[in-house]
């Protein structure tokens, strides 16, 4: 006999309304604040008859350029919660001192550090990383599209989907508490047994599917599809770094599956992996986790190095410095990632000899970083700076990763290390590379290609306030955290007993107003650019007088990218055509052959993510009906024969007619 | 079309005036290899896991108690001969032989079965004694290590059942050529993957 307690069991697993935090004042606020802007931009959508034209033209599309928008889309997004989080940390820092604990308990506080974490690096980071190379990286080769359209728009949803589940821990359940790597034995059952850490493993696992097989596409796009003449060494550096950092996707995203999925037994079926007793090995999990996080740190630095290599010649109207070197640079870093992860555990205890091999794998990992940094200098050097927005952000990248890249060269001397393991110094440290590395590389490249995407420049005027409060707000932000980690401050402190930090942290407190400052500052340049995109139209195609091949097509491209397949003859190929008499076709157009979209991916996301949320929740029902859904709405798929067509030549005389008009309006 | 990519005659050629096609699928191939590579790197962490904690045996059974060589050895001639019979599926489809595909392709699932069978036979009578995933960290990597491997052999037979049932519905056309060699090759990485855990897992787990 059922009683009605195991029936509501069976039917919702540990789901109840105990689940919902409606007893918690902020979450309670988030939640409304959400659920009026939710409300407000579905309302919108409906009022003004989107969801047909956002299903058909963006949801369901293959087209990697509206799916590389689509990522970029999803980052900036994540970009909001994940800022919220750490300004949230920063206020906590600024106030809990001596009698005053603050305002964010140590379960929420915990949990907060921990989402900040996650998000910045998989939701933020890596769609914005992912987003440039899906819109590019076509572009730049002279292709149409990927080598698998479809999959490409499956990986895509399967990243919403893993930022769905984190975003959906915030209002039902809570989120994991256990820093973002997740270090058992903290994060097994006996320590985390409530649903966070789930959510935390879940929520990455979908991701990380979607970002295993969008590396294995772009691999095979850039070997496979590249234009005619165009040979690896006259490749733009941006596409060898992204061929790099997908090679740095495959061969480390398994490793991350197998962790997790490790340690996901080792929570439901009770294994002992990582445990402490009957032979587990917890150091095995840090182990693990790092084989895949430090490449991880590489896959978002080098698409950002390949911005800047692409906007440093622009803007100074020479050809890169040392084209070779920076291509052998980008493939020794790519492969001495994979050399030096133990670096982030030499407390570890694994020994002199040990160490100091990582210790100095990861010193000479700098070597070809400083390499590339003395060719963006020697490429500005003597060139004509033109220091527009997206060169203003290569001179603070500049200037900020070097001290980021410095202080790493301090904690890769294990000594050293001992004493500034776990501080606010470390913290300032890798900060200080993604901050100054990638984020600055993600807005220079958005504000480089945005009038490639959308047919208008941004705003300059509002780009330079996001700029200056961000440069500032990072070193206001960061400055006093080295401080206090030289002092033996460590990370994660909820709250404070010495007076004479408070300074330090409100400092800090600063540092993140500015820069939030910067983030509405950029909101509000995309607002206004849009607003004035008659004045900032981009009617060439190569507003900024560019040098590689997505500058030759129109602004924004046609959907077929080019009407014929371009010839390279040199690196530079669109300076290359500008210098030698490149005449624009006009006739002679043929049928393109495409592919179709599919709204397959889509549907295979949402239903993973109900496979996810029923594993959290322990519904196994639905975890299983879900699951063979999965399965059978795959394997459907593959009988569908009929996957492209031909764009009729009509439309291709059409599309390229009216860019004839546009270029005669413009000149 | 030929083109000429010299940079010294007289005027460059930078567009192709005639299409020329991507032949259709001209992908597949290398993108599946790199899947394959990839799954390949999850059985590595796999092995180096069951590397780091096979000795663990936490008062527990060790692989000399539990593991049966003959039955091992039927299991990888099972999973060695679906191997061989696939050849003849994908020789039988080159000389467009629709139905001798067919017959070799359902006798290498049958194969795949009886090696799934087998496993699963094994494990139950392992849990039956008491050497579960749970009792030590040596089972636990045993189990996953082995399972995953399985686990693949299982979807390899969804994939050949699909498979058959599109070779019906459409011929021998390119994209189910192409399908089956994908298969073919997954199915061969599957041997070679269990080679090794029948090395590693199983005669050096009876050396100790």
């Amino acid at each position: 006999m059922l009683t009605q307690s195991s029936l509501y069991k069976l039917i919702f697993g540990r789901l109840t309304l105990d689940a919902f935090p409606i007893h918690e004042p902020i979450l309670v606020g988030t939640f409304l604040v959400v659920a009026v802007g939710g409300i407000a931009i579905v309302g919108a959508i409906t009022y003004f008859r989107l969801w047909n034209y956002l299903w058909r033209e963006w949801f369901t599309s293959v087209d990697h350029k509206r799916i590389g928008v689509m990522y970029l889309v999803l980052g900036v997004v994540m970009l909001l919660r994940g800022f919220a989080d750490a300004f949230m940390m920063r206020m906590q820092q600024a106030v809990a001192f001596g009698a005053s604990q603050g305002y964010l308990p140590a379960h929420h506080y915990d949990q907060i550090f921990t989402a900040h974490g996650v998000i910045m690096i998989f939701f933020v980071a890596m769609p914005l990383v992912t987003g440039l190379m899906n819109y590019l990286v076509p572009l730049q080769i002279g292709a149409r599209d990927v080598s698998f359209p479809f999959l490409n728009n499956f990986s895509f949803w399967m990243t919403v989907g893993g930022a769905v589940l984190v975003m959906m821990s915030l209002f039902v359940g809570e989120f994991a508490r256990t820093g973002w790597l997740a270090y058992p034995p903290l994060s097994g059952i006996d320590y985390s047994p409530d649903v966070g850490m789930d959510y935390y493993i879940w929520g990455l696992q979908i991701a990380g599917v979607g970002t295993t097989l969008s590396g294995i596409n772009l691999i095979a796009t850039i070997v496979k599809l590249r234009a005619p003449g165009m040979t690896m060494m006259r490749m733009p550096v941006f596409t060898w770094t992204a061929l790099c950092t997908n090679i740095l996707i495959v061969a480390t995203f398994p490793v991350l599956a197998v962790t997790l999925a490790l340690l996901t037994l080792d929570r439901y079926v009770g294994t002992n992996f990582f445990t402490t007793g009957l032979g587990g090995n917890p150091m095995m999990y840090v182990n693990l986790i790092w084989i895949w996080g430090h490449p991880e740190v590489y896959i978002l630095v080098l698409p950002a190095f390949g911005v800047y290599s692409e906007i440093t010649p622009t803007f100074c109207g020479k050809r890169l410095f040392g084209y070779t070197s920076m291509v052998y640079a980008t493939v020794c870093i790519t492969i001495m990632s994979y050399l030096v992860w133990l670096h982030h555990f030499f407390t570890m205890g694994s020994g002199a000899s040990v160490n100091s091999f990582f210790g100095i794998t990861t010193m000479m990992i700098s070597i070809p970083t400083g390499a590339k940094i003395f060719n963006w200098l020697f490429t500005m050097y003597r060139g004509r700076i033109r220091f527009e927005l997206p060169m203003m952000w290569v001179v603070a990248f500049m200037l900020t990763f070097v001290i980021g890249g410095m202080t790493g060269v301090m904690l890769a001397i294990p000594p050293a290390d001992f004493v500034l393991h776990n501080s606010l110094f470390l913290v300032a440290h890798f900060h200080n590379v993604i901050i100054g590395g990638v984020v600055f590389g993600m807005f220079a490249g958005i504000n480089f290609w945005f009038p490639k995407a959308f047919g208008f420049k941004l705003d300059p005027f509002w780009g330079k306030v996001s700029f200056w409060c961000w440069v500032s707000g990072f070193w206001f932000a960061f400055t006093p955290l080295y401080v206090m980690g030289f002092m033996g401050v460590t990370r994660r402190l909820r709250h404070f007993d010495d007076p004479s930090l408070h300074i330090w942290t409100i400092i800090a407190a600063f540092g993140a107003i500015l820069i939030f400052i910067g983030i509405v500052a950029f909101l509000v340049q995309i607002f206004v650019s849009f607003l004035r995109r008659k004045e900032l139209c981009d009617s060439t195609g190569d507003p900024w007088n560019c040098r590689s091949l997505e500058w030759s097509t129109s602004s924004p491209p046609p959907p077929y990218n080019f009407a014929f397949t371009p010839v390279v003859h040199d690196r530079d190929a669109w300076w290359d055509m500008k210098t030698h008499g490149y005449v624009r076709p006009l006739e002679g157009f043929k049928p393109i052959h495409m592919p179709k979209n599919t709204g397959t991916g889509f549907i295979l996301s949402a239903l993973s993510v109900v496979c996810g949320f029923a594993m959290i929740w322990y519904i196994w029902w639905l975890a299983a009906l879900s699951f063979i859904a999965v399965l059978v709405v795959a394997i459907g798929h593959t009988f569908n024969y009929h996957r492209d067509h031909y764009v009729p030549a009509d439309d291709v005389v059409r599309t390229e007619d009216a860019r004839t008009h546009l270029l005669a309006s413009g000149a | 079309m030929q083109i000429s990519f010299d940079n010294f005659g007289s005027e460059r050629v930078f567009y192709l005036k005639d299409e020329h096609e991507h032949a259709e699928g001209g992908s597949t191939m290398l993108g599946f290899w790199i899947y394959l590579m990839s799954d390949c790197l999850l059985f590595a962490i796999l092995f180096a896991t069951y590397g780091v904690l096979s000795t663990n045996y936490a008062a527990g059974p060790a692989p000399k108690d539990l593991f049966d060589l003959w039955t091992v050895a039927l299991n990888t001639t099972m999973l060695l001969l679906s191997s061989i019979t696939y050849g003849f599926a994908m020789l039988s489809a080159d000389e467009g032989k629709q139905r001798s595909t067919q017959f070799w392709l359902i006798v290498t699932a049958l194969f795949g079965l009886a090696f799934v069978g087998i496993e699963l036979r094994e494990f139950a009578h392992m849990i039956h004694d008491g050497a579960t995933p749970q009792r030590s960290a040596f089972l636990s990597s045993f189990f996953a290590l082995v399972s995953t491997h399985g686990l693949h052999v299982s979807f390899g037979i969804v994939w050949i059942v699909t498979s058959m049932v599109q070779v019906r519905m459409h011929g021998l056309i390119p994209a189910n050529k192409r399908r089956l060699m994908c298969l073919s090759l997954f199915w061969h990485f599957l041997d070679i993957v269990w080679i090794g855990v029948f090395t590693f897992v199983y005669l050096m787990g009876m050396l100790r």
